[in-house]
């Protein structure tokens, strides 16, 4: 107890965790409760602050900050541009501070361009740096997509391994609330599809902080795909997690919730709906495994099949469209290696085939929702009532 | 027409007209010469917001050897390379540059191999100038194992890292923001180097071009954009492409140089104040009055949108080797036979990595799958039939 309270108050006069380590002060794991129940406490800003037992709770956009700052800090070769990223400390606050600490030289407001931008990011790139160009949200890399695909993804293999091109694409993508048709499409089929890219998307703040300290780490193009309505929510981070050496993965899917009658893949905000849906399941004796993909691609075939041929039965959702998506390739990955094992055809919950709508009621219908998903589920399992036909 | 403007008949020295015999006793070998010598270009440099360079550019006799030697390279290399593509051993796009030696070998005159330069399709001459060899580049165009891209990029894609040239770009105007990128990358690794971003008179109208200039300048990035200008984007003449075709003061805010491309001393002179230029002030450009003797690429003739007396005009009158070959011998740097014997001796040189890329293999077929990352974590990788032939990514 008192060792702890001494780690609170030189945690607090500014040292990192990581520095009490070499001193020897504390040891390499610190049992910080990793154990308990979560209580449900309000979100705790930056440094470790060590209640006894307590889990701490962190938020996407806090998790997301400091790993950029961590990432920065070990490697004076990483630099953040983006429209925003420096004075107003972040379109979404998720570079906040960062101007402060580590300077223009390092944190770049960029003009609204972003071919110019990105395409600049990229050269950087080439020469050896370590660029994280983020785009306010992802509808606006398509205007610097030909630079992602055709001047990062490719170069290290059309030049046979001397072009090597480090760099971070992060932003939020998909849809946020309200925000229209042009403000609310999800890449993630998009850059899934390229080879020489990498593409991840986090759930939680675990999620956030290894994924993207793990993308900065990368040698290859990564676009890293967050999203809007998750940067505010919190989640358990255990002392592990908050270790600035913590790195996830890359190309590693988590069995979020362990089940055994139906397979629910999903990613982003969906894998809370997913969850949520898994409760609702259990509850009329439905044991639902959910997989947090985190990564796009790679896509972690081998632990969806191993989950599918447990189960039997296979629910993908996502919140993009549904032609030429995800959930389209997992299926496909599915029944090219695991025919045999499927009890019942795939099924699909996708974002409605239309563009975004403003009016709520709409939109509301346009997105995946809990029902949706818990539907899906009884129907893959032989348990629903067919509906009526919609048309 | 298109051209702009032809040169004058050279202001060189009065030794133009120095009779043969005292040349004769003047003779001295003439390959490791750095006898400082100065030349004038052939017309003055026009400037937008700068003051422009002066017309006499220092050179020596070892240089200017160095120029033709290089130039008659390139000039004979681009020519096998047609016939190749006309062999069909080279397959898909070829660029050819042949006309436009003078930039090369200028701008390499002009800075070092820790500056950066980048570029368009239109590469073979300028990766031979950062140090890549003909057996790399014929190796490359045939797709084979010796090639500077191990076969897998082609014509388009030389590299050559080492020696800070940066590519071999296929998608018209995206090289430049790139260049900008590694302008800011040497500023922020305080290297004092400088990135020159080459682009023809059909990219200076792309707007990624204007949004990377704007950065570049507001950010003092040591970026040189060169518009290499030979007058024809593929098929359309400047003047159809471009409300003002003054792609040197395009940048408005941004200075800029028009220099005779056919002149390589210019192009070395300017490329050395462009150089000093950004490495103080930030970002400059360079228009480069230059002609291609081919079409755009080897499936375009070149003469539906221009004539052939145009073509020969330019030939005669502002052939960049020519020049230089007028210039040694008005100097008495060498005789005529000496010449004729480089350029034997060039031709014989590509001749040979010729026949040695020829024999050189295609890659193997595990290297489908190499270099798509540099990290792979043994993900699997499918080709057309996935159960037929899988892999892991090393």
């Amino acid at each position: 107890m008192v060792l702890l309270l001494a780690v609170n108050m030189v945690t607090r006069a500014g040292f990192s965790l990581k520095q009490l380590k070499m001193w020897g002060i504390i040891r390499q794991k610190v049992a910080a409760g990793g154990g308990s129940p979560v209580a449900r406490i309000r979100p705790v800003v930056s440094n470790l602050r060590n209640y006894s037992s307590a889990v701490k709770q962190m938020m996407v956009r806090e998790a997301l900050n400091s790993a950029l700052d961590e990432e920065m800090s070990a490697d004076p070769k990483v630099f953040l541009m983006g429209e925003e990223v420096g004075e107003y400390q972040g379109a979404y606050k998720i570079s906040k501070g960062l101007l402060e600490k580590y300077g223009p030289e390092r944190v770049l407001d960029t003009p609204i361009t972003e071919a110019g931008f990105t395409g600049i990011g990229v050269g950087a790139a080439y020469y050896g740096l370590k660029p994280v160009v983020e785009f306010m949200t992802f509808n606006f890399s398509m205007q610097a997509i030909d630079h992602i695909i055709n001047s990062a993804a490719k170069s290290n293999y059309m030049s046979s391994g001397q072009i090597s091109v480090p760099i971070v694409f992060r932003g939020p993508n998909g849809a946020a609330a309200g925000v229209g048709a042009q403000h609310s499409h999800c890449y993630a089929a998009w850059y899934a599809s390229v080879p020489g890219l990498k593409v991840l998307s986090p759930y939680s703040s675990e999620d956030a902080r290894g994924l993207l300290k793990a993308a900065i780490r990368d040698p290859d193009p990564v676009v890293f795909l967050e999203n809007e309505l998750l940067y505010g929510e919190s989640f358990p981070v255990s002392a592990e997690v908050l270790d600035s050496s913590f790195c996830l993965p890359i190309g590693k899917a988590k069995i979020e919730r362990e089940g055994k009658d139906v397979t629910i893949t999903a990613f982003s905000k969906i894998v809370g709906l997913s969850l949520k849906a898994a409760e609702i399941l259990a509850k009329e004796g439905i044991s639902a495994e959910v997989i947090n993909l985190r990564s796009i691609r790679p896509l972690d075939r081998s632990t969806i099949n191993a989950s599918v041929r447990k189960t039997n039965r296979l629910v993908t959702v996502e919140e993009g469209f549904p032609q030429h998506g995800v959930g389209a390739e997992i299926c496909a990955s599915v029944i090219e290696e695991s025919f045999s094992y499927l009890d019942a055809p795939v099924e699909r919950i996708a974002g409605a085939d239309v563009p975004m709508p403003y009016a709520a009621n709409l939109e509301r219908m346009a997105v995946p929702q809990v029902e949706d998903i818990v539907r899906a589920a009884k129907r893959a399992c032989y348990r629903s009532v067919p509906m009526a036909a919609a048309a | 027409m298109a051209l702009s403007k032809l040169s004058s008949p050279s202001s060189l020295s009065t030794n133009i007209l120095k009779p043969l015999t005292n040349s004769f006793l003047l003779h001295r070998p003439i390959s490791t010469d750095t006898t400082p010598l100065t030349i004038e270009t052939s017309v003055p440099f026009t400037s937008h917001q700068c003051e422009a360079p002066s017309r006499s550019v220092e050179t020596t006799p070892k240089e200017l050897l160095s120029f033709f030697r290089q130039m008659a390279t390139m000039r004979r290399m681009e020519i096998a390379a047609d016939s190749l593509y006309k062999a069909k051993l080279v397959r898909g796009f070829c660029h050819l540059y042949d006309g436009q030696e003078a930039v090369a070998i200028g701008m390499e005159a002009g800075i070092t191999k820790k500056d950066s330069i980048i570029t368009a399709y239109r590469d073979h001459c300028t990766f031979l100038g950062r140090g890549g060899t003909l057996l790399e580049v014929f190796s490359e165009l045939m797709g084979r194992k010796d090639g500077c891209s191990h076969g897998k990029g082609g014509s388009m894609h030389f590299y050559k890292k080492d020696s800070g040239f940066y590519g071999g770009h296929g998608i018209v105007g995206a090289q430049i923001p790139l260049g900008c990128g590694l302008a800011f990358a040497q500023k922020y690794s305080k290297d004092e180097t400088v990135t020159f971003a080459l682009y023809g008179d059909g990219a200076a109208n792309q707007g990624q071009l204007f949004e990377a200039l704007n950065i570049a300048a507001l950010w003092d990035l040591p970026a040189i954009l060169v518009c290499e200008n030979n007058h024809y984007g593929m098929g359309t003449a400047e003047w159809r492409a471009a409300k003002s075709p003054s792609y040197y003061k395009r940048g408005d805010y941004v200075p800029g140089l028009k220099v005779d491309g056919m002149d390589a001393l210019a192009v070395k002179q300017a490329c050395k104040f462009a150089k000093e230029h950004a490495l103080k002030n930030g970002p400059m450009i360079l228009e480069m009055d230059t002609y291609r003797y081919h079409g755009h690429s080897m499936s375009d003739p070149g003469s539906t949108y221009r004539t052939r007396d145009e073509i020969s005009g330019v030939r005669q009158e502002r052939d960049p080797i020519e020049r230089i070959r007028k210039l040694i011998l008005a100097h008495d740097l060498a005789t005529e036979k000496e010449l004729k014997d480089i350029e034997k001796e060039v031709r014989k040189e590509v001749d040979d990595a010729i026949a040695k890329a020829k024999e050189s293999p295609m890659p193997e077929p595990s290297e489908l799958f190499t270099n798509v990352y540099v990290k792979g974590y043994g993900v699997e990788v499918f080709g057309a039939d996935r159960k037929e032939v899988r892999s892991a990514l090393p």
